[in-house]
């Protein structure tokens, strides 16, 4: 970004990397994809490399709204600086605490995840299925995340990515907005989880066994972490794919 | 004449026993703080007109929705009878709107009793569910034996207010029909034409049934409307306030907190001067007076149907959190601080709080915030919000969160991420492939 703004230049839409997407291995992967998707239709964008910062989300599911405001107001400035007016995230959480809870400290975006952006340029008929690798007739579930789902009403927008697949798509017996989580939100992400029965990925892991899916599609990458993993612990590793909407985009579109 | 003086006073005191234990309850929900929900009247309106008296949260389980909505109608549709008896009661008349309305009146005598014998079936299911079949749902650590057997009360008295109000018409029909006294022709009962074939023929012995059926009934509904408060039912008359006041925001939103912009502005920026100087407070919820007047609302409008439990995924996979024990709990700390305030004054201390002595740190630090429980509430009743603050209150003013949270917050604070992770690494993910 800060390139752009040397040249005197405004990206049509600032891409929202988040910590996941920057640091996390199998979430960078996502985040080259997003970048595919964004160059293949020509959109012209920017990252904030290392002016971005935590949005603050952990913090303040955690309870430490201090944190929270410092990152926030921190963040804000630095947007504000550079004039930007859209923003497209790849996490769900970024998604949620810019576009709701940013404006409340000064700082007025209009923030779409890359679910909505690929469902955007589908109905546009910028972006289809072709080109790519065929997922025809692969058995294809969605995992919904809390804070695209429930915490925004984004249903629709994943889903919509998916159709263009021709896949045999296979709801999950808890889905939409009675999907389970998948026990990363809420800071659980970073602490060991209480005492109980089970984990809540293990927990999840039985409807998607259940559902008899091949190809599971999150759109999120604490959920993608916590599905990996409840597929290595069940062994599944050979039969289940995790894959991201935009990581199956890419496939379907061969970028 | 005595008949009459007897049930004005027993009204009377009926309704100001209540008005005095309502108005407590308004009382301790206004010990909360201060919230302004005064916005955007038409969408609150349509709220609560979906979510209340629609029940549209009530369909995702279509058979509980189904025998709710008889229990519903029926309750809200033979209040028009009540009212009748109620007048019946004060002037001495008998049937009053039955010489009103005409033949419209035994059609709706008779839609009565169809929706009291559903009522009746609707009782009898949920009571078989809760005591036969032990549905999950009605379980758990904060199903103790008081909820358990609130729960029971409830249906029972409702079976036999019904079951008074057609032995009243069974009574009254055959009196009818023998053309006794006062005892005019006001309809075909449908039901209670049929329980009439148990009763005895005898005119007096008739009218001694219907005269007692009467007074049981009326007394009933008094004696239950002054149950009301002390129970989990109240929820038939709160689910109309609260989701009236219910939340409009996306659920992902959290609030900001104010008190913490003010510090934060100050710390960027040295001469940034706060616009108002609020009480200084304390961050977060350590006590139930710590929570806002809808946290409150919301614990008295529960009526524990576990819906929120049910979907809760730290509960479901064994953790101690539960949605409905954190309302719960909510519910009886603030009338214990009701409770202390009429016996003990104003600023009585009796060292317990909310947190600890109510909810443990283990529940709180359970949760995912995934929002299933805020979304499964079929009254708009909102846990999260009362977890988050305690969670506000345990790391803002006792910096007690668990340690490896606190590892996070400080990558946070210096990193700009949760991970060890440097800053100056954030764009490394453009150079690999």
């Amino acid at each position: 970004m800060a390139e752009m703004a040397a040249e005197g230049k405004q990206p049509d839409i600032l891409f929202w990397v988040g910590c996941a997407g920057s640091f996390d291995e199998r979430a960078q992967r996502i985040t080259r994809d997003i970048c595919k998707i964004l160059n293949h239709v020509g959109i012209s964008f920017a990252v904030l490399g290392t002016e971005e910062s935590c949005t603050g989300d952990p913090a303040k599911r955690a309870g430490n709204e201090f944190l929270f405001q410092m990152q926030a107001l921190t963040n804000i400035e630095v947007l504000n600086a550079y004039e930007i007016k859209k923003i497209v995230t790849g996490c769900p959480h970024c998604f949620n605490t810019l576009k709701n809870e940013y404006p409340g400290l000064g700082g007025n975006y209009e923030v779409i995840h890359h679910s909505q952006l690929i469902q955007q340029l589908i109905d546009e008929g910028k972006l289809k299925a072709e080109g790519g690798e065929s997922f025809k007739g692969k058995r294809i579930t969605y995992h919904d995340p809390c804070y695209l789902g429930r915490g925004n009403n984004v249903y629709e927008a994943p889903r919509k990515a998916l159709e263009v697949l021709d896949a045999d798509l296979v709801e999950m017996k808890r889905c939409r907005s009675n999907g389970l989580c998948c026990g990363a939100g809420g800071g659980q992400m970073f602490k060991e989880p209480e005492k109980g029965k089970k984990d809540i990925n293990v927990e999840r892991m039985a409807d998607i066994l259940q559902s008899k899916a091949t190809v599971v599609a999150a759109a999120c990458p604490f959920c993608m972490t916590m599905l990996r993993d409840g597929v290595k612990l069940e062994n599944k590793e050979e039969e289940i794919q995790v894959l991201d909407i935009a990581e199956i985009t890419v496939r379907a579109n061969g970028l | 004449m005595i008949a009459q003086i007897i049930f004005i006073i027993i009204l009377a005191a009926a309704i100001y026993l209540f008005s005095k234990n309502a108005g407590k309850i308004r009382r301790n929900i206004l010990l909360g703080k201060d919230l302004d929900l005064s916005d955007n009247p038409g969408l609150r309106w349509k709220t609560m007109g979906l979510v209340a008296i629609g029940q549209s949260k009530m369909v995702k389980r279509p058979l509980a929705a189904v025998m709710h909505i008889f229990i519903y109608v029926g309750f809200v549709i033979i209040n028009l009878e009540v009212m009748e008896i109620m007048i019946d009661g004060v002037f001495g008349s008998h049937r009053i709107f039955s010489k009103l309305l005409g033949s419209l009146y035994g059609l709706l005598i008779g839609g009565f009793e169809i929706l009291a014998v559903l009522v009746l079936v609707a009782c009898v299911t949920f009571l078989a569910r809760r005591n036969i079949a032990h549905l999950k749902r009605f379980s758990g650590v904060e199903m103790t034996k008081w909820p358990r057997s609130d729960a029971n009360y409830i249906l029972i008295i409702e079976i036999f207010l019904m079951t008074a109000f057609l032995t009243m018409n069974a009574a009254d029909h055959k009196l009818q029909l023998l053309n006794y006294g006062h005892y005019i022709k006001a309809g075909s009962f449908p039901v209670s034409q049929f329980i009439g074939r148990l009763l005895p023929d005898n005119a007096s012995s008739l009218e001694i049934i219907e005269r007692c059926c009467w007074w049981f009934h009326i007394i009933g509904i008094l004696a239950f409307l002054n149950y009301l408060p002390y129970s989990k039912h109240f929820h038939i008359l709160m689910a109309f306030p609260n989701t009236y006041y219910s939340n409009l925001h996306p659920k992902g939103q959290f609030t900001n907190m104010a008190s913490v912009t003010n510090e934060v502005k100050a710390m960027i920026d040295p001469s940034f001067v706060p616009q108002t100087t609020g009480e200084p407070g304390r961050f977060g919820a350590k006590d139930v007076t710590d929570l806002t007047w809808k946290n409150l609302l919301d614990a008295y409008t529960c009526t524990e149907c576990g819906r929120c439990t049910s979907v809760c995924p730290a509960n479901q996979t064994g953790k101690l959190l539960s949605p409905r024990k954190i309302m719960m709990d909510t519910r009886d700390r603030i009338t214990e601080v009701g409770n202390n305030i009429d016996k003990h004054g104003k600023d009585h201390e009796d060292g317990k709080s909310l947190l600890d002595d109510y909810i443990s740190r283990e529940e709180l630090w359970a949760c995912t915030t995934c929002n299933a429980c805020t979304d499964a509430c079929p009254v708009n009743i909102n846990p999260l919000e009362i977890i988050t603050e305690m969670r506000r209150y345990v790391v803002m003013e006792e910096s007690q969160a668990p340690a490896s949270l606190n590892n996070m917050f400080g990558n946070v604070e210096n990193n700009g991420a949760p991970w060890k992770y440097s800053a100056a690494d954030r764009l490394n993910w453009a150079g690999e492939e």
